[in-house]
Formats: structure tokens, sequence, C-alpha cells
């Protein structure tokens, strides 16, 4: 209980920058709405496209709607030349918009249809121009269906915003996709609990404009428009007003990428920065992001760039991909390589050990044989990843079934037999305190994964930056790195991803 | 006195029905002239044509109101001179009474004092306290009373009426249909009443004209066709209050 309040307390930030973005939202979408609603009272077209396409929108999960949305903005921003931020607050905000849009312009569209036509006819009758009659009958006559709207819209952009964390812009989803992913179910519910009370309180607050201007009580109408005006000047008060440059750190979706980025973090701002964390990113959104400038330092894994972002099969010794990966990223200009922290983070096929033993499966070979008998359990993007492909390629599988986990998960589903075998993780604490037999590749077809350090161009011209960072070059052993992550991922006495960054730091040397 | 009004060939379709046939017609200024004739005859096409409610009906056709094209002016302004009343009321529900009368004031930016107001509400035989309550609040014949007024604020010299008391009780009928001739006859309006009813036409008009199909046919003053003089169609109307007055008549002897 005092875990719970102890981590409510700590969602000021996340709860004021969901607010920003919720409102922010919410106001676009009311004015498309709006001016869709208009646009559609005067032609029967209109209104049936504008509609289709709302509800088109709304079936669209909005988690892909945003995911779209970081794409987009970042090949619109390509084609201008200019630089539209492409991470974060921006694609959050379109992508939200637009799903406010459908209530709102639903009843919009309905309380025009539901306008007493006698009511029409007696404002044309008494010589009212369009414009009165939009002012004075229509407006007045539709509002509360169209406050309604808004209500709705309220409550599901601010369950939604919690999903604007995977494209990088602070929200209440923060703790939620953190706590998912280190199992930190404290976490997840104080964002649940803050994201929902949220919700509530804007639902009554919007409520209570309503009543006012049904009830013909403006006192209560403003009453609830100043608790809104209050709540989103409290959220824009800066809150850590800081003088110092601010770099922005990148995080995938998993303990250790938490914990590297809080490694790095913490280095960056004894150094003298401030530091923002962007966590939860989807592969493909972090590199983007750092190309684009809008993250400043994260940890990648080689194979992962050589097979996703340079497109290559073949499967050159780590020295080699590395040095190719360097070239690659200075020919595309803006981000360096800093070099690889010494451990490996491999795709790695794993079973229980004596479901192994009894079926005498060593290696991908062994397994490709035993597959058709088998379910296969694998993280959200091993099945559409090229190294998947490659794997087929060297060894024929025919599994019975295929499951996809979040990587917590898919540790429980070996663990509870729903799968037979994962695609775990090399550096992962919970292969040796799970006792897995890790299968061997004598075809080599996974590549290798030495992480490293990639670094925004920004980053590469400041030797401050590059100075706080290098030590973590060669710095890290797999063994650390599987301690560090035991120490999130484990189920009893868990650490937070910044205490287990201060392990690290504390048991590599690094402290110092 | 209102103005004299007058139809030329005036037509309308709704697709393949015809509605108004070539209709030409000579209103004169300051009569009360009653349109009668059963659904789809024609005559509130013929009279929304005036104000342009129907604006179709003025294509095929001329309509001059006072000797002026009533398409001389946009639909707007044309209808913040007319008065205008039927049967669905449409007050406006988030108005308060004293707010719907004065709207069409408030349509030519301008402003509506209490005591014409107030003077208004006593001549459609409303008490002054209605002004702050809402349309719900009304039974049905009040809420007319507010519609006849609503009309009547904007000092218009023509009034419209388009069946304005089918929707009430008989005894609401009678008095509202009383209050409207007074009120003609005290402002010294044309006025044009459509209804269904020939016994409320007979009563309440100076000059009453049958519609058939789209057509005139019949066209008399009351006391004629009461008579029975003004054609068969007319008088399959007439027949009708005339019979139940005798029945009526009967039952009190």
């Amino acid at each position: 209980m005092t875990a719970l309040f102890h981590a409510l307390r700590g969602l000021g930030d996340e709860l004021a920058a969901h607010l920003v973005l919720s409102l922010a939202a919410l106001a676009l979408g009311v004015v498309i709405a709006l001016a869709l609603t208009l646009w559609a009272a005067r032609n029967h077209l209109v209104a049936r496209i504008a509609l289709g396409l709302a509800s088109l929108v709304q079936t669209v999960p909005a988690l892909a709607l945003l995911a779209l949305f970081y794409p987009l903005l970042l090949s619109l921003s390509a084609l201008i030349g200019g630089r539209i931020p492409a991470l974060g607050f921006l694609p959050a905000l379109l992508a939200l918009a637009l799903y406010a849009v459908l209530p709102i312009l639903r009843n919009g569209v309905t309380g025009l249809a539901r306008l007493d036509p006698a009511v029409r006819e007696a404002a044309d009758a008494v010589g009212m121009t369009r414009a009165q009659k939009l002012r004075w009958v229509e407006a007045p006559l539709v509002a509360p269906f169209v406050i309604a709207g808004i209500r709705t819209a309220a409550v599901w952009t601010i369950g939604a915003a919690t999903l604007a964390t995977t494209v990088g812009a602070t929200s209440l989803g923060d703790p939620i996709f953190a706590g998912l992913q280190t199992q930190d179910w404290v976490l997840v519910l104080a964002g649940c609990l803050a994201s929902a009370a949220l919700a509530l309180a804007a639902d009554a607050t919007i409520a209570m404009i309503e009543r006012g201007i049904g009830a013909r009580r403006p006192g209560l109408a403003w009453l609830g428009a100043s608790i809104v005006a209050v709540a989103l000047a409290w959220a824009l008060i800066p809150k850590r007003a800081s003088e110092r440059e601010t770099l922005v750190i990148g995080a995938k979706n998993f303990s250790e990428q938490y914990i590297l980025a809080r490694l790095m973090g913490e280095r960056l701002t004894r150094a003298g920065y401030a530091v923002d964390y962007r966590e939860g990113l989807g592969s493909a959104v972090v590199f983007k992001a750092l190309m684009a400038g809008d993250v400043d330092a994260y940890v990648e894994y080689a194979g992962t760039l050589w097979t996703s972002e340079m497109g290559r099969s073949d499967n050159p010794p780590p020295e080699q991909m590395r040095a190719e990966i360097a070239r690659y990223l200075i020919g595309k200009g803006g981000a360096r390589l800093l070099g690889p922290l010494g451990f490996e983070n491999a795709y790695a096929f794993a079973m229980r050990q004596p479901e192994a033993q009894r079926r005498s499966i060593a290696t991908l070979d062994d397994l490709s044989r035993a597959s058709p008998q088998l379910t296969l359990g694998t993280d959200l993007e091993f099945l559409d990843r090229p190294e998947w492909a490659a794997v087929r390629r060297a060894y024929p599988f025919r599994f019975a079934r295929q499951k996809r986990y979040s990587p917590t998960f898919m540790y429980r589903a070996l663990g509870s037999s729903d799968a037979d075998v994962i695609t775990a993780f090399s550096s992962d604490g919970r292969i040796a305190a799970d006792r897995l037999t890790v299968l061997a590749d004598p075809k080599r077809a996974i590549p290798n994964y030495d992480a490293i350090l990639l670094v925004s161009a920004r980053c590469a011209s400041q030797p401050k930056c590059m100075d706080a960072l290098r030590p973590l070059v060669g710095g890290i052993t797999v063994e650390a790195m599987r301690e560090a992550n035991f120490l999130v991922d484990r189920d009893r006495d868990k650490q937070s991803p910044a205490a287990a960054a201060g392990w690290l730091a504390a048991n590599t040397g690094l402290a110092r | 006195m209102g103005p004299e009004i007058r139809f030329d060939r005036v037509s309308r379709s709704f697709g393949a029905v015809t509605a108004v046939d070539e209709v030409s017609l000579t209103i004169a200024p300051g009569s009360f002239v009653a349109l009668v004739g059963e659904s789809g005859s024609g005559k509130s096409t013929l009279l929304r044509a005036i104000n342009r409610l129907d604006e179709d009906a003025t294509r095929s056709g001329i309509i001059l109101l006072g000797g002026e094209d009533v398409t001389a002016l946009p639909p707007p302004l044309l209808r913040r001179r007319i008065g205008y009343v039927f049967q669905s009321i449409g007050l406006f529900p988030h108005m308060s009474v004293a707010q719907n009368i004065a709207v069409g004031r408030r349509v030519r930016g301008e402003r509506m004092d209490d005591a014409a107001l107030a003077a208004l509400l006593d001549q459609v035989g409303l008490p002054a306290d209605f002004a702050k309550r809402m349309p719900r609040e009304l039974s049905g014949g009040q809420q007319q009373r507010v519609g006849i007024a609503r009309a009547l604020a904007i000092e218009p010299e023509v009034l419209l009426l388009d069946e304005p008391f089918a929707a009430l009780d008989p005894v609401t009928r009678d008095a509202l249909g009383k209050t409207v001739r007074r009120l003609h006859d005290a402002r010294g309006l044309t006025t044009i009443l459509v209804t269904h009813d020939m016994a409320e036409a007979l009563l309440l008009a100076d000059r009453v004209i049958v519609l058939a199909r789209g057509r005139i046919v019949a066209d008399a003053a009351p006391p004629e066709l009461a008579a029975g003089r003004a054609g068969l169609e007319a008088e399959a109307l007439v027949a009708v209050p005339r019979e139940q007055a005798a029945r009526l008549a009967a039952l009190g002897r």
C-alpha cells in the first residue's frame, strides 16, 4: 500500500504531461469535429463520408494509429526539408485528436438531424440568415449533444493517451509500460489508477459544464471551465526548470534497455546535462529517432541494425560487422557508433532442461526435427524479423504452434508449458535462474547481437557527452548484465531499473 | 393598410405531381382571404410561395407584393416584412416567451422594449408575466398565441397563416380565430388563412377561395358559399358544416 502511494506520488510529471497531451488532442479533435459537423450540416454526402472516415479511424487500434503517425511525420518532415519533431508530442497529439473526432462528430450530426423541422422553419420564416440560424438556433440546440460527445471523447482520449509512451511522448503510460516489462505491478497499478482518476475527473468536470449550460446556470459552467483552466495551468508550469542542456536517452521495451538507459542517464547527469528518457520505444522507432536527432543515445544490438535497417543477410565476424555499421551510420549522416559495451544479447532458442534432455535436443538441428510436436513462443516482433527468415532458411522448422508474448510473459509461458521452446535473450538473467538449456546454432544462422552504443550527431560533437559515455564501451560483461537484468526481472525482491543501473555501475568499476 | 398580393400563372410540381397549376389570383389590400381545400390541394404551397419558404414556386410565375416582385429581395429580407404562423408553431425551445416574440426584431438588429412586449402579450390574450416562461411550460393554445405574437412583433403588413389552429381543441381554436380576426381588423393587415375547415373559413374570412388539384375551383364571399351559389366542388365542402349546424340546432329544440 505504501509502495503504491509512493509510486503515485512520483507520477507528477507524467500526470502533467498526460493532461496537457489529452487536453491538446481533445481541443484539436473538437475543432476538427465541429468544422466537419458544420460542413456535414449543409451537405448529406459530406456527412456520410465524414462519419464513415471517422468510424474507420476508430477501428484502427489506438496503438497502431500512434505507430503510423511516426513514420508519416518523418517522411513529411523529410519532404519539406524542415524539422517536424516526429517523436513524442506531435504524433501522439495528431493520432489522439483523430481518435477524439468520432464521438463529437457523430453527436453533432445526430443533434442536427434531430432538430425539430418546425424550429428550422420558424427560423427561416422570421428571416434569419444562415449565420443567424446557426448562432441563435442550431448551435444552442445541438450544444448538449456535442458536449455529451466531448465527454465521451475526453474519456477515450485520456485512456488512449497512455499508449503515447510508445511514440516517445511522456504520459501515464510510462509507468504502465515500464511496469509491464519489469513486472513491477505496483507501478502498473499506479499508472492505471492515475489515468482512470484523471478520466473520471475530466468526465465529472465536463458533466458539470454540461449541466450548467443545460439548466441555464452559467455559474456552474464557469466553475467547470475554471477547473479545466487551473488544471491546465498547473500542468504547464515547468516542473524542473533547467538551464542545463537536455539530452534524450532512448530505450526499447525490455528491462536491459531500461537499466542501460538509466546507467547512461546517471553518467550524463553527473557530466552536467539534464536528461529526459523516452522508454518503451519500438526498435524501428528508436533508430529513426536517433537518426532524426530526437534521441541522443541508446543501446542497439548489432544484428538488429544489420538485418532490419541495413537489410543484410550475410553473417560476417563481429568486428567487421561493427565497422560496416559505423560506416553505414556515417553515410546516413548524423549518428555515430561509439563502441560495443562488451556483451551480446542474441536471440537464443531456449528450452526447459528436463524437456530438452527427454527429447535429446541440443542444437537447432535437433529442434528442427522435433518441431512438429512443439510450440514456439517468441517475443512480439521476432516472427516478423529477418532473423527468423534466416534461421528458417538454415533449419526447416515446422512448429505445431507459434505464439507471441511480451518478453516477460514469454518466460512465464515456458515455465507453465504453454510453450516448449522460446526465443530467449542471451543476456537474460532468467536463462541461468530458470536453468534453461540454450540450443547451439551449428550453422551460424543467427547473427551476432553485440550491444553497441549509438549516439546522435549532437552528442558526438560534444566531448563532454562522449567522455561521459565512453567508459561504457567494453565495460559491461555478459555476467554483469545478466545479474543486473535479473535484479529487475526476478519475482521476489525486485529492483527498479535505476537501482539495477546503480548496482551495475558499482560492480563494473563504472561508478568511479 | 396591407398591400395587394397578386399571383400571375404560378405553378409548382413535386416530381410528377402538380401541386399548383398556373394559378392567377389577386388579393385586395387589407382583405382577409381563406384558402380552403383538402390535403394536397396546393393551398399551403401557394401560401409558402409568398414568403418564399417554397423557393421553387416563384420560378415559373410571378408573385407581386404591393406591386413588387417577391424575388427582388433576398429571402431573409423579404421574410422580415411578413408575419407567418403555422400549424407546428415552431417556438424556439431554448428561448423564453419574451425572446421568442422579440426574435424577428432581433434578426433585424432592433430591440423590443418591455412595454411593447406586454402590449403584444395582452393583444394575443396572454398575461404579462408569461414573458419569462419557457415554451415547454405552455399549453398548445398558449404556444400558438406566442406564435401569433412573434409574427406580429415585426409590425408586418401581411399575415400568412398556414393551418394555425389545426392542432388545437375546438374551444381554443374558436377563441384564437376571433383573436386573429380582431388583430387583422385593428392593424389593417392583408391576411391569408390556409385551412381545411370550411366552417372556420366561412366565419373568419371576407373571401373564400377553394382549391382542388392545384386549381381554383371556387372563389366567393362567405354568404354566397353558404347559400350554395359557388359551384359543386365548394358546395361539397360547405354541405358538411351546414348539415352539422342543422343537426345541432335540431338537438336543441
